[in-house]
């Protein structure tokens, strides 16, 4: 439903977005993470022709993002953190412009927003000024207006910064019916690992090019063995034993326990060494063993912290994945 | 050591509405202690008490040695805050905008602006209007004038919203290094990335403490039983089946699999057997670790 092949765009020097290419099909989530200013924005804003790309295309349902822009543009429904909403205007009235302003026929507008708004839980609430709703019901009302076209691709760019974890869990529930009930295409960048977990695919955008992508499980399979938790007190004494080992990488430091990055292969060599070295009275270690590494791994991993380069798997053709140039 | 805070049946009403609901908790010195909840579940109203900006109806509260109904300005001078909404001065540079603040609170002194924009990485952008910096840099730099003071007590109002997770933890090592000076941090957030960065962990709810503990004792000790992944289809159905199967505490969709919480005494068999009698094609059930926001979500939603 969403393909990007080779596309790029800079700003002056920088290359914002440099040559990626991806897939998206209908009924999935796709997650698109990596740090700021990594190109995700940018990404999103090619993909609904509201820039340019320099090189390569984007195809929306089959159409052309650049040549075929208002065809492809009526099958998006995209929010952003800051879409606008009318302050003074009911939420019925809101989502009637959007619906206006997509063309939906005059017949046809009041059916549709009121189903939405159903779908979103705020019915209850079609009479209330947009200014008066709370942070969580101007969210589910964005996306409503998002949707009230029936799109069949849905870009969403970082959605739930700042709000709520149970607004967050309602609307992510939301998404997940819409892929699995109408097979619509998802694409969502986020900051957040938690969310990224949810997606079907993640992947990883670095200074504009996508270093890896794959399923949470494939992108976790990447530091498989070689994620150690070391926990115990005093923490911050473990942290100072752990960073002089040899056969460790990178020490994330959490806020009870320690994740420690080993080379491959070496994580028994390690927890042994280390329980040799902790044993003493000085030391009270709670747990120390290897434990399933979490996306928050993996992306620091990835994000090339030190000199704790990850392999990047085969599957994508790219001779110069270098994390840290 | 004596705690930094000792809150006792903190109570706080607004008419007939009770924001915070008989609450106690201590915190010691160089502890880092996050604090989730949703919107309205009384976080904010719990640290304008702590901070002496707000009477509490009820119980009472120690901050720093000082009673906050009797002392508060002394305590404030001690206590740093930094919020996603705190005030720059758009048209002022960085360093502007520090000395300011670090002028109303009588610690404007060169030195210690140097140090601080160092801690926070802000050296070489001391020129910068404060309009023209990025987010994340703003954060930077509202951490920086919260600490210009020295306080011993840093209050931090989601200060990594919204940032990846790789300066997350540039932000969190100057963090930890603070609390290793004996700096005692408390920390508000809506993410459970980042409630995995606090030794502690309190989670609130309509007004009430639920738990407070180590992320790990949370997730071990909290939940009733133990976590799942369903993989079945059809997904959705397999989620209203499971919403109302016996012995299923929590069930919600997790991207293209589902996330259950089971009962003591159930194990997935419980979920296959209910998953088989509605029909449903099973393709694994597997235990899982449960995240922080299992947790969560079990206790608060």
């Amino acid at each position: 439903m969403i393909t990007a092949s080779h596309l790029s765009r800079a700003f002056g020097k920088v290359r914002a977005v440099d040559d990626v290419s991806l897939r998206v099909e209908a009924g999935e989530i796709y997650g698109l993470v990596g740090p700021d200013g990594a190109g995700k924005t940018t990404f999103i804003r090619l993909l609904c022709n509201a820039l340019r790309a320099d090189a390569g295309e984007a195809t929306i349902a089959g159409f052309s993002a650049a040549r075929q822009p208002e065809l492809a543009r009526a099958q998006i429904g995209y929010l952003s953190q800051r879409f606008s909403l009318y302050e003074e205007l009911t939420v019925l009235e809101n989502l009637r412009f959007f619906a206006e302003v997509r063309g939906l026929p005059a017949r046809e507008w009041r059916p549709r927003c009121m189903d939405i708004l159903k779908f979103v839980g705020l019915d209850a609430f079609s009479g209330r000024r947009a200014r008066e709703l709370s942070g969580g019901m101007k969210q589910k009302l964005g996306l409503a207006a998002a949707l009230v076209h029936r799109p069949r691709i849905i870009l969403l760019d970082e959605p739930t910064t700042g709000v709520d974890p149970l607004t967050r869990q309602d609307f992510w529930q939301l998404i997940i019916r819409l892929v699995s009930e109408e097979g619509v295409a998802v694409l969502v960048s986020t900051p957040y690992m938690d969310e990224a977990s949810r997606c079907a695919r993640i992947g990883f955008l670095h200074r504009g090019k996508l270093l890896t992508e794959g399923a949470p499980s494939q992108l976790r399979a990447m530091l498989q063995g070689r994620v150690v938790e070391l926990a115990g007190q005093p923490l911050r004494e473990l942290r100072r034993v752990a960073g002089q080992d040899a056969g460790i990488e990178n020490v994330q430091m959490f806020g009870d326990r320690l994740h420690l990055r080993v080379m491959p292969g070496k994580a028994d060599e390690v927890i042994a060494r280390l329980a040799q070295q902790t044993a003493g009275a000085a030391f009270q270690v709670s747990r120390l063993r290897a434990v399933p590494p979490q996306l928050e791994d993996v992306f620091i991993a990835l994000s090339g912290d030190a000199d704790g380069a990850l392999k990047i798997p085969g599957g994508i053709d790219r001779p110069d994945t270098g994390a840290h140039p | 050591m004596s705690a930094v805070i000792r809150a006792e049946n903190l109570t706080r009403r607004f008419g007939n509405f009770t924001a915070v609901d008989d609450v106690s908790f201590e915190v010691q010195p160089g502890e880092v202690v996050g604090y989730l909840g949703p919107n309205g579940s009384g976080k904010t109203t719990t640290i304008r008490m702590l901070l002496g900006l707000l009477r509490p109806s009820a119980g009472h509260a120690e901050v720093l040695g000082y009673d906050v109904v009797r002392d508060p300005e002394r305590l404030r001078r001690q206590c740093g805050y930094m919020s996603q909404k705190f005030a720059l001065y758009d048209e002022l540079t960085v360093r502007e905008n520090l000395a300011f603040y670090a002028g109303v609170y009588g610690a404007n002194q060169p030195r210690r602006l140097g140090e601080v924009l160092e801690w926070v990485g802000l050296v070489g952008r001391e020129g910068q209007r404060a309009a023209a910096l990025s987010s994340g840099w703003r954060q930077r730099l509202a951490l920086a004038i919260a600490l210009v003071h020295r306080p011993r007590l840093l209050f931090l109002d989601e200060p990594t919203t919204g940032v990846d997770p790789a300066a997350r933890r540039a932000s969190w090592d100057l963090i930890y290094a603070l609390a290793g000076d004996g700096v005692t941090v408390l920390v508000t957030t809506h993410y459970m990335d980042e409630a995995e960065y606090c030794g502690r962990v309190g989670i609130m709810r309509g007004g009430r403490l639920l738990a407070m503990d180590a992320p790990s004792a949370l997730k071990t000790q909290t939940l009733p039983g133990r976590a799942w992944d369903v993989f079945a289809a059809p997904l959705l159905h397999s989620l209203a089946v499971l919403e109302h199967a016996p012995g299923v505490v929590r069930a919600g969709l997790s991207g293209d699999h589902l996330r259950a919480i089971t009962a003591p005494g159930h194990d997935g068999e419980t979920l296959r057997s209910a998953l088989h009698a509605a029909g449903v094609t099973v393709q694994s059930v597997e235990v899982v670790e449960p995240s922080l926001e299992d947790v969560f979500l079990t206790l608060a939603g």
